[in-house]
């Protein structure tokens, strides 16, 4: 069974769904209207979405169409490990209720869109500020490219390749849709979509995880029949860890968490909030998307229980979707996961814009920007970095693109001292936060490519070994880095730059 | 009450603690349904973390 059904009623309702979406896409610029040509409006959606649709917009952000494609895949191939994604999103929601109303209230009080502004304003520093958001741009690129990868297996399942249209035609004309979409509509365009997307998302879930386990003669049976098949297999398998897996399970989830409200996406959308206690809500509720991803990564079980045999892991759902589901409710799926890559890839492209419309182009080039121009050039940029995402999906090999991704979630934390230690205190200085910057993408990267692309970096004591993210290792270097220097700059430089902030703009007004 | 205030965010390390001593919960038993104690005790605290956040921030406004 290579997981490959071509059948007309699913790729019917498949196509039902993705007119829906579109047409809904159009209309969102016409919901809560507001004048587009500001970058406020269009890339923040006028910071006016209540704790519902917040709700909505981040769970549809953060639980992506490659999340909902790799988790299982993980766990497919190799068992217990695939689930520190299940403490990773226990530590994220405590860390997003701590610090972004800090990061909310700051960006409010003074019109800042992006995480970088605010950078800019706290410490004065434009060159940290660009370190910021280079940053956040590349590690965007290719997690955009990776939600292409996640409409490409759903594709892929529903057999189009029987029908003579290669990978590439579906692959385009759905990125065409998005990004005209994302380009007439905004920010407002994936929050309109998010509410279909995540009912269909939490349908297909709530039905797998309910029907398939009965076929499979119930969750104590599946979880039997997973352990047999990782015993069959050799190496790190199997659905508990190894003890050599521990301190590698326990700081991947760790240096994710800190890692995920840094990318642009989530703090595009966090900052899209109407006010911090709508993102506190959210702090609350959000982890109802976990329990979801719980269940998702189950699926990975369930497929070896079904005796789903595929080669590349990301067809292991897709192809239990086949397996399990009559062709109608298979298509429903399908566009399920396939709408689950557009709405992230729109907040994507959005988030990367904001930055570099602010932080690189009115920084470096052209200073003196009117709302209007600023915001034309964000729409021009969120297209330009969907058509990259593209190119970079249709030709270049898909390892390339998890590769990067891999980098990207390194990269990321880099800013971690710069950004959420300046919600708190501006004790470091700019140019030591950015020595260290420089020394924990350095290392970052040359370990992983030392390790071969791979997350983890082991160190060997005698009999034990310690796997430990990297980027928690560069991340450790790079406070040391902007700690010794601080001391130094300052000698070197008595005052620091003005701080636009004050102490009472990190808290909520009172009126709140 | 004042200062029990202030320290009420500190509940927020508790998931931290649950769910990074991993040689405590890598097991099977007590299994819950069929699920092992591995999958049981990272559920749980799916919900355990939001009640602890939901606390915190009652905790806070009033």
């Amino acid at each position: 069974m290579n997981g490959v059904r071509f059948d007309g009623t699913a790729l019917g309702v498949f196509a039902f769904f993705f007119v829906l979406i579109t047409v809904l896409g159009f209309v969102a610029a016409r919901w809560r209207r507001g004048d587009l040509s500001h970058l406020q409006e269009w890339g923040l959606g006028g910071r006016r979405f209540g704790a519902f649709v917040t709700w909505f917009l981040l769970g549809g952000d953060l639980y992506t169409a490659y999340t909902l494609i790799a988790v299982p895949a993980l766990v497919y191939a190799v068992g217990a490990y695939g689930f520190f994604a299940m403490p990773y999103t226990v530590f994220v929601y405590p860390i997003v209720f701590l610090t972004m109303p800090r990061l909310w209230n700051a960006c409010r009080k003074h019109g800042w869109i992006t995480s970088a502004d605010f950078v800019e304003g706290r410490y004065g520093s434009r060159g940290l500020a660009l370190a910021v958001a280079v940053t956040g741009v590349l590690a965007t690129m290719p997690y955009i490219a990776l939600q292409l990868v996640g409409l490409e297996v759903v594709f892929e399942a529903m057999g189009l390749g029987a029908l003579g249209i290669g990978r590439e035609t579906p692959l385009i004309i759905a990125f065409v849709i998005l990004a005209l979409y994302t380009y007439s509509s905004g920010l407002r365009a994936p929050a309109l979509i998010a509410f279909v997307k995540d009912a269909m998302l939490y349908i297909t879930v709530i039905a797998a995880v309910v029907i398939i386990p009965i076929k499979l003669g119930g969750y104590g049976a599946v979880f039997h029949a997973a352990q047999q098949a990782f015993t069959a297999r050799s190496g790190d398998t199997g659905i508990l860890l190894k003890p050599d897996q521990y301190w590698s399970f326990a700081t991947l989830a760790l240096g994710s968490a800190f890692a995920l409200f840094l990318y642009p996406h989530a703090t595009t959308a966090t900052l899209s909030a109407s006010s911090p206690e709508a993102i506190r809500r959210n702090a609350v509720w959000l982890p109802v998307y976990s329990i979801m991803l719980g269940l998702v990564a189950l699926l990975g079980y369930m497929a070896l229980a079904a005796h789903v045999d595929v080669r590349n892991g990301s067809m292991a759902v897709p192809a239990l979707i086949n397996a399990s589901f009559p062709p109608w409710f298979a298509g429903f799926c399908f566009a399920a996961i396939a709408l689950g890559a557009l709405v992230p890839a729109a907040i994507m492209s959005i988030g990367a814009a904001n930055l570099f419309t602010r932080n690189i182009w009115r920084a470096y080039v052209n200073d003196g920007l009117s709302d209007a121009q600023e915001s034309r050039i964000a729409k021009n940029v969120s297209l330009l970095v969907k058509f990259g995402a593209l190119l970079a999906v249709l030709y270049l090999p898909t390892k390339f693109a998890i590769d990067l991704q891999l980098l990207g979630g390194i990269w990321m934390l880099q800013i971690f001292p710069a950004v959420i230690c300046g919600l708190y205190t501006r004790w470091l200085r700019a140019s030591a936060l950015l020595a260290g910057w420089v020394a924990g993408m350095a290392l970052g990267s040359a370990l992983a490519w030392q390790q071969g692309l791979k997350p983890v970096y082991t160190f060997v004591f005698g009999d034990a070994h310690y796997g430990i993210y990297i980027g928690l290792l560069a991340l450790a270097l790079n406070f040391v880095v902007a700690i010794v220097l601080t001391p130094a700059a300052a000698m070197f430089r008595r005052d620091a730059p003005a701080d636009q902030t004050q102490a009472i703009d990190y808290e909520d007004l009172a009126a709140d | 009450m004042q200062t029990l205030r202030r320290w009420l965010p500190l509940l927020l390390l508790i998931p931290f603690v649950a769910l990074l001593w991993v040689p405590f919960y890598n097991r099977t038993q007590p299994m819950i349904a069929g699920f092992p104690f591995f999958y049981v005790w990272q559920f749980s605290w799916i919900v355990l973390a939001a009640l602890l956040t939901w606390i915190v921030h009652r905790g806070w406004r009033t």
